[in-house]
This record gives structure tokens, sequence and C-alpha cells, in this order.
């Protein structure tokens, strides 16, 4: 139910109205492995959600590849489930039908109806069937789009920063679900985030990024045990570590003023 | 501190004083009771004015009979009109009653009283200006008792006309619907036909519909067939225009979830596109609906053999102003009417807006 995921020598730029290029990746290597949890860090310009958008198949490199259990990575995939940032339910549908819309959309409406309800209970939204995405919370919303990913079974699941707009109330919560579906579902799980903390308590590797041109700068090893303590001392020293990698990470300082 | 706590408890009190006073509103029964009256008032008035006001000007009075269920009655005009205020009487008595239960219809009900009850007195202003005294320009205002004279003495042929026109605007505006959603979704989604059929529509969509009546007229089978064109492409170009519109203006990230979701091109058009679209169409069938009403009656009034249009035309020839205003009643009646069921569609359709559910 999990899939390796292989990116090697990956390029991608991008090329603005105006002619000039932007080197968005550049030579990117990195190998996730199957049931993995895996964060890509780093500040905003590195690469990361193009990265995670790469690995969807929404985009294509210019150079490299990308291969999920060695098949070639060609387009967008039912089993590398994606959850945005924001806003990305369907407002015509309410959440039992926002949920369901994956098996509709590939015909298994029918012999799956079941586990629209199942899908539902299971991020805690029973009662919620009828309601609107507009007439819910943001962390709801969230949980709707996650579990909508999930029912397709994804072998892979792709998350870019879902809980980037969400308070840290309620971003605390939807953590714990995550992980709780992650132990359930055995699934691989790539989360793009500009959150450290988050992606200490969350994940297996970090990966860490600088932008211009965008590569992955370090890959670090989290290995502490699960459940782990958002204040614990070994916490706060790899949020320490991680920290100052970032500021030695960061390009020289720019001058304040121009001549 | 110690004062804050003093001046909280005289407000607690103050408002506990308050509450058994009942506010005179419309949650009060009297105060509902009071303007359910003030609505009736004006129809009652509006009645007992053409039973009691004694009848100067010299019309004449026929008297009809109408066999209704095997049943021959005899009416005369003020009859026919009483009747109708009876019946506009009893419409709002239920109404009342209807609004009791619920908070929101009481509201409604108190706020259109005064209004309804203007509109009876209205009535019995009319009635005696019109039909009593006659000291309005004759025979341009005839009192409401005689325009309810036209249902007398047409009837059916009111009724054939009525059914005329509903036929045409169906028939038309259904076809315009269709076409124009169609060419809409065309539009918004191949950048192709968007290229070759913008443009087109464009510029032959702000044409009004009538003008192509002499073509229409001579290049189709019927004058049946040359309205329905009409009809149907004043709502085409408006439909198509905003679907098209609505379809592209789909952000992005809805195409892309779905995609990864698995759904093929066919499957984004008819549940991403179209949902997304369908506020903008409603937007379109709505303009367009005005815009086929002014078509319909146009087109009636100068080349049908039959609709209200052209009962509206062929009375005008004897100066049967009443019939005219006969056929106005019957337009207003009917196309709100229609408006209010393209209204509920739409409601029940857009539910999931914001401010269209209530939590």
């Amino acid at each position: 139910m999990s899939s390796s995921i292989n990116i090697s020598q990956v390029d991608r730029i991008y090329t603005d109205t105006d002619g000039r290029t932007v080197q968005a990746l550049k030579n990117v290597d990195l190998d996730i492995k199957a049931g993995e949890f895996i964060s890509l860090i780093g500040p905003s310009g590195c690469g990361k959600t193009t990265l995670l958008r790469l690995i969807a198949g929404l985009d294509k490199p210019q150079a490299g590849q990308l291969s999920i259990d060695g098949r070639k990575i060609t387009g967008v995939d039912p089993e590398r489930g994606y959850v945005f940032q924001q806003g990305s339910l369907f407002p015509w549908l309410d959440i039992g039908h926002n949920i369901a819309y994956g098996l509709r959309a590939r015909g298994q409406l029918k012999q799956k109806k079941a586990k629209v309800g199942e899908y539902i209970s299971m991020v805690g939204l029973d009662g919620f069937e009828k309601s609107y995405p507009h007439q819910i919370s943001g962390g709801m919303a969230q949980r709707v789009a996650i579990a909508r990913a999930l029912i397709n079974e994804p072998k892979a699941l792709l998350l870019d920063e879902p809980m980037g707009a969400l308070d840290s109330f309620t971003r605390a919560d939807l953590q714990d679900k995550l992980l709780e579906l992650w132990k359930e579902n055995g699934t691989t799980m790539i989360l793009v985030t500009h959150d450290i903390d988050e992606a200490i308590y969350l994940s297996d590797r970090i990966v860490i990024m600088t932008p211009r041109p965008g590569k992955i700068s370090r890959v670090i090893e989290v290995d502490l045990p699960r459940p782990r303590h958002r204040g614990g001392i070994e916490f706060l020293a790899m949020r320490k570590e991680i920290l100052e990698l970032f500021e030695l990470a960061q390009a020289q300082p720019q001058p304040e003023y121009n001549i | 501190m110690n004062t804050a706590t003093v001046k909280l408890s005289a407000t607690v009190k103050e408002s506990i004083t308050d509450k058994p006073k009942a506010a005179w509103n419309y949650k009060n029964g009297a105060y509902f009771l009071l303007k359910a009256l003030l609505t009736v008032s004006g129809f009652v008035i509006a009645v007992a004015v053409n039973i009691f006001f004694p009848q100067k000007a010299a019309v004449e009075i026929k008297n009809y009979t109408l066999s209704i269920f095997g049943l021959n009655i005899g009416l005369t005009m003020n009859d026919l009109y009483r009747a109708l205020l009876v019946g506009l009487i009893l419409i709002y008595t239920v109404s009342a009653i209807r609004s009791l239960a619920d908070k929101d219809k009481r509201k409604k009900f108190c706020k259109n009283a005064a209004f309804r009850s203007a509109l009876g007195l209205a009535l019995a202003v009319w009635d005696i200006g019109g039909t009593k005294l006659q000291i309005f320009a004759q025979p341009f205002f005839p009192g409401p008792a005689q325009v309810a004279e036209a249902y007398l003495a047409d009837g059916e042929y009111v009724l054939q006309n009525t059914l005329y026109s509903l036929r045409l605007y169906s028939a038309g505006f259904s076809c315009g619907v269709l076409l124009g959603v169609g060419t809409g979704i065309l539009i918004g989604w191949f950048p192709k036909v968007y290229y070759w059929v913008y443009p087109v529509l464009k510029i032959t969509g702000v044409v009004p519909a009538v003008a192509w009546m002499p073509f229409a007229l001579t290049l189709l089978p019927n004058s049946f067939t040359a309205a329905v064109f009409l009809i149907v492409i004043c709502a085409w170009f408006q439909i198509a225009f905003l679907t098209a519109q609505g379809i592209q203006s789909t952000p992005k990230q809805n195409y892309e979830a779905a995609r990864i979701l698995g759904s093929d091109p066919v499957d984004l058009i008819f549940h991403v596109a179209v949902p997304h679209a369908m506020p903008d169409i409603f937007t379109g069938i709505t303009s367009a609906n005005a815009m086929a009403f002014t078509t319909l009656v146009m087109s009636e009034m100068l080349g049908q053999p039959g609709g209200l249009g052209y009962y509206i035309n062929q009375s005008k020839v004897w100066s049967a102003y009443y019939k005219v205003l006969a056929a106005i009643v019957i337009m207003a009646v009917l196309f709100s009417l229609i408006n209010h069921i393209i209204g509920r569609i739409q409601k029940h359709t857009l539910r999931w807006q914001e401010g269209v559910v209530k939590k």
C-alpha cells in the first residue's frame, strides 16, 4: 500500500512573461522509501512546491527523471494523492460528495459507497456530510481534502502546506490526525512545509532546500522516538540544529541600499 | 471594581423588568392581527365601493352566462370583479394563517401589509374614477371591473392567445437555453472555438433579436417558427456569453484537484467547469428571460396569428382598451410566475453558494 519514489538529476526552469528564466530546481536527487514520512522544508522560492508538483505529475521536468516503484512518472495518477494548501474543495459539492469525488470519477462509487461514510468518520466529520465547504472551518476543510485524497487509497500522499493557513491549535490537532492516518494506512507521505516544528514532529527525514537555484542542501534523519513531544529536550535540540543550518544555508546578506 | 458590579446588576435588573412587557412588533399576536386586518382592509373597501357606490356614468352592464361543470351561471362584470377581490382577500387570509408559525414569514407579512392595503384602496379609487363616474379619459382608462369584463366577453379567446404565447415562449426559450449553454461550454472550453465563434457572438449579440425579423419571416416556413427563432437567438447569445465566461473563470486548482482524483477531460467539463459556471449560467438565463419576453410580445404584435401581443394589437384596432389592459394584466401575472419559477430553480441549484444556504 505504499510506494518508493526516486528522483534523479531533476531540473526545472521557468520562463516568466518578460523572457527571464528562473531555475526552480537544479540537479535534484532524492530517494524516498516506501511508507516513509518525509518533509520538504525551506524558504519560499526554494522549489519545494515545484518538486511536489513534479512528483504528482502536474508538471514535467526539463531534465532528469522521476519514477515511482521503478515506473517513470508521466502524468497525474490517483495512486498519488495530493492535498492543496487551501481552497481546493469543490464549493458546489457538499462534504460527502467532495469526499466521494474520486470514487465517482473512477466509476467505483456503486461498489464502494460505504467507504464514503467510513472516511468521513476517519477524519472526524460525522454529521457534516450535507454541509457545503463555505459552511465549515478551514481546519475541517483540510480534513475533508485529506479524506478526499485518501479515499482513492493512494500509495503516496503529497501534501502542499496543508496546514499553512490554519491557526496553531487546529494545526497541532491536524498533525496528530495525519500521523494517525499514516499509521493506519501506511501510505508514503511527502509534506511541503515551512514550519520547522511541524517537520520535526511528523517526519522520518527532513529535506532542507535552498533557493536560487532551488536545490537540496541537506537531508536530516529524525531519529526521535514516536510519539514525539513538541517541548522535549531532544526535539528542541533538533530544532536549534535546523535553525542554525538555515542561517548557514542563507545566501550572503544583501546590502540594504542600492547605488 | 465594586461600582462595576453594581452597574452590571442594575442593567440585569432592567432587562428583567423589561421582559414581561411584550414588544410591539410582528412577534406580538395583537400586532399581527392588526396587520392582517390592514392587509385585507383595502380590498374590503374596494368591494364595498363596487357594491355601494352609485353607478353615475352611462356604462352598459351586460349579463354573461358562464357554464362551469355543466352549471350555467349568470355574471356581470361587477360580479367577476368582486369575486376576484374576494379571492384576493381569501388568499391573504390564508397567507396570514400560514405565516403565523414562522417568524420570518410573519415579519415579511407585516412588512407587506401597508402596500397591499394601498393596492386595495387604489383599486377602489380606480373603480370610482373609471367605471362609476368616468372622470378619467375614456376609453383609455376603463375601471377595473371593465378590465375584468374582457375575461367574460373574450374568456376563451384570451385563454387561447395566452396558451399560444406560452407555447411560443417555452419552445423558443428552452431551445435558446440549450443552445446557449451548449455553445457557451464549447467556447469556454476549446480555444479554437473561442477564436472563431466568440467575435461573431460578440458583434451579433448586441443586435436586438427583432431586427432579424424580416429574415426570419421570409426564410422560415411559418410565422411560428420565425418567432421561435427570434426568441432563440435573443436567449442564445446572452446565455452563451455568460456560460463561456463562467467556464473560463474556473480556477486552475479545481481542475488539478479533479485530475489527480481521477477525472478525465469529459468529467472535467461536466463535473468541474459546468458546476463552476452555474451562477453565471443563471445570470444569463435571468437576463435572457427578460429579453425573451420583449421579443415574444414584439414578434406577436408584428406578425403572429395569435398570442397576447396579437390580442393587444387586435383590441387596439377596436379601441377596446379594457381588453388591452386585460392582456397586460395576464402578461404581468404570467411573466412574474415564470420569473418566480426560474428563481426557485436557481435557488435550488445554487444552494451551495454562500448566503444562499442558511446554517
